[in-house]
């Protein structure tokens, strides 16, 4: 049984917890709130050692020592551009820890015969080994896609939503077999149909959806770990896990609107015949390409000017060569305004990171609801490295992958200038019909070089 | 009471704690927010330890100890990776605040603009 004291200071961590939550829904106490985080997550890590009595210390610390190192080396190096997909893998990882747990657990009950534990226990047993192999392969396929290491387009094949009925109905039914049955080879079967499912879940999610859904899956794997706070008796376990269970799910749901889109859409969207848009067939037409020297001269005599910044800016690095273009125009009279789309870069709030990063006040950078109005009066919008958030398909073509999603009106605009390095379609796989409308102009080439010619030539006028 | 309804009310109650306090976060701060959610559910390392600590068999030990590693890696990545992106936000403010009044002997320190 665990003492009284570490009970107390089971206490304080989850009380570190809440507050470290809600220190991160703040800007001003974001980072005192995530290191309280961090304390209470230490403080908990070092009572549990003097608390329990546990063997082969050794060994466990050899295990904290190498994963703690190598987390921490993996988080320091991640380029800003690859956040998202660090958070998923961590999550990923979470969840497997978490099935890793509750099988060990059965197998401790399995031994100790039926007569030891409840039912109940086992039924919490069974949810914990499902939800955390489904976040475990489901985060895995996010990181891949987000890597960009398989495609970013949903991958569908015939038959998919059955087979996903099917793999979750064998789920249910091994539930209950294990719940009348304790034995480890059942928790075993159990994960691997948790794996698949997880599988099943993320393969047909776009590209612009994932983050949303690396969301939902942080939410359950808050709630398997919280169940494996009620296998093992750990009042930390169950509120630490609770907890990102609930925020988890509620702010899964913040994004989704931010986005406007609805949960099943996304996960389930592409089982309903996906879009056929995105054959590359089209990427043909005539559009109206110029070099840096003519950009330069509409840059030079525009009073308004928008950017656009999209992943592309980040991934090229450019996003200093911007700040200094940006600090030219300015210098030299014109309003220009950065327009963040709520998930412009990979995930919400990541663009934010990466222009912050380069140094880009803040009063400079506009939300989408704030500016939306703007562009009617914009001489040029300057879109670098963005596609999808200014797309008019998430608008005008209901089939559409992005089809309900809030875009920013480049197309208002009196000119729009394209910063691209192709004519490649953008996370989403879809065509954007504003790159053939008449008064837009591509730019072609990578964003950092062409960034640099561009400044040249407006320092040069 | 019994005791798993004593658990279920500690579910509960903390279902409502973890709602209530995200409720008012902008949009900016989703991604910082969700990444330090992340890094709290990396608590799954006690489990691990408590599991491990406890195990009867080389086989048992042995996964245990796979458990703590990723749960370490859970746990430490992610409040690592939570406070590399907060420190942008707060680098950024600062400069914010303190540019106006003490633009000169702020100066040196400054990146070149």
């Amino acid at each position: 049984m665990t003492p009284t004291w570490a009970q107390v200071a089971y206490l304080v961590a989850a009380i570190c917890f809440i507050l470290a939550l809600k220190g991160l829904s703040s800007p001003k106490t974001a980072r005192s709130g995530n290191l309280l985080g961090a304390a209470g997550a230490l403080l908990a890590l070092v009572v549990v050692f003097f608390a329990e009595h546990l063997t082969h210390l050794a060994l466990i610390v050899v295990a904290i020592v190498v994963g703690g190192v190598v987390g921490a080396v993996i988080a320091r190096r991640v380029k800003m551009t690859q956040m998202p997909q660090l958070v998923a893998l961590f999550n990923g990882v979470g969840g497997a820890a978490a099935a890793l747990v509750a099988l060990l657990d059965l197998h401790e009950a399995a031994g100790s015969g039926a007569a030891g534990v409840s039912r109940f226990h086992l039924v919490i047993l069974g949810f914990t080994i499902f939800v955390g192999s489904v976040s475990f392969l489901g985060s895995m396929v996010t990181f891949a896609k987000l890597q960009e290491l398989i495609t970013t387009r949903p991958i569908l094949f015939p038959g998919l939503p059955v087979v996903f009925g099917c793999s979750l109905a064998a789920s249910a039914v091994l539930w209950g077999l294990l719940v009348a049955n304790t034995s480890v080879l059942g928790g075993v079967v159990l994960a691997l149909v948790g794996l698949l499912l997880g599988l099943w879940l993320v393969l047909p999610v776009g590209g612009a959806d994932v983050p949303i859904v690396i969301s939902l899956l942080n939410a359950f794997t808050g709630l398997a770990v919280a169940a494996d706070g009620y296998v093992l008796g750990n009042t930390l376990l169950l509120v630490g896990g609770t907890l990102v269970g609930a925020s988890g799910t509620f702010l899964t749901r913040l994004m989704a609107s931010a986005m406007g889109r609805s949960l099943p859409n996304i996960l389930f969207g592409a089982f309903r015949g996906g879009s056929t848009l995105g054959s590359t067939a089209m990427s043909d037409r005539p559009v109206r390409s110029a070099g840096p020297q003519d950009v330069a001269i509409l840059l030079n005599y525009a009073h308004r000017v928008i950017v656009v910044p999209g992943y592309g800016l980040a991934v090229a690095q450019a996003q200093h060569t911007l700040r200094e273009l940006v600090d030219v125009l300015s210098d030299r009279g014109a309003e220009v305004d950065y327009a963040i789309h709520p998930v412009a870069g990979r995930m919400p709030g990541h663009m934010n990171v990466l222009l912050a990063e380069a140094n880009v006040p803040y009063e400079q950078l506009k939300e989408m609801d704030v500016i939306n109005g703007d562009f009617k009066q914009a001489d040029v919008v300057l879109v670098v490295g963005a596609n999808d958030v200014v797309n008019p398909a998430a608008r005008t073509t209901p089939g559409a992958p992005i089809y309900g999603m809030p875009i920013l009106n480049a197309g208002d605009a009196k000119q729009v200038v394209f910063m691209k390095r192709s004519m490649r379609p953008g996370f989403a796989g879809i065509e954007n019909e504003l790159m053939f409308d008449p008064k837009t102009t591509l730019l072609f080439g990578d964003a950092k070089e062409t960034m640099g010619k561009l400044l040249a030539a407006v320092k040069a006028m | 009471m019994s005791d798993a309804v004593v658990w279920l009310t500690f579910f509960v109650l903390s279902v409502f704690v973890g709602t209530e306090v995200i409720s008012k976060v902008s949009s900016t701060l989703h991604t910082p927010l969700m990444s330090g959610a992340n890094a709290i559910h990396g608590i799954i390392l006690l489990g691990a330890i408590l599991v491990a600590g406890t195990a009867h068999s080389t086989t048992v030990l042995a996964i245990g100890l796979v458990a703590v590693f990723l749960a370490t890696l859970n746990v430490v990545g992610g409040f690592v990776v939570t406070d590399r992106m907060l420190e942008m936000f707060r680098g950024h403010r600062r400069r914010q605040a303190t540019e106006p009044a003490h633009e000169p002997a702020q100066s040196p320190p400054e990146p070149p603009r």
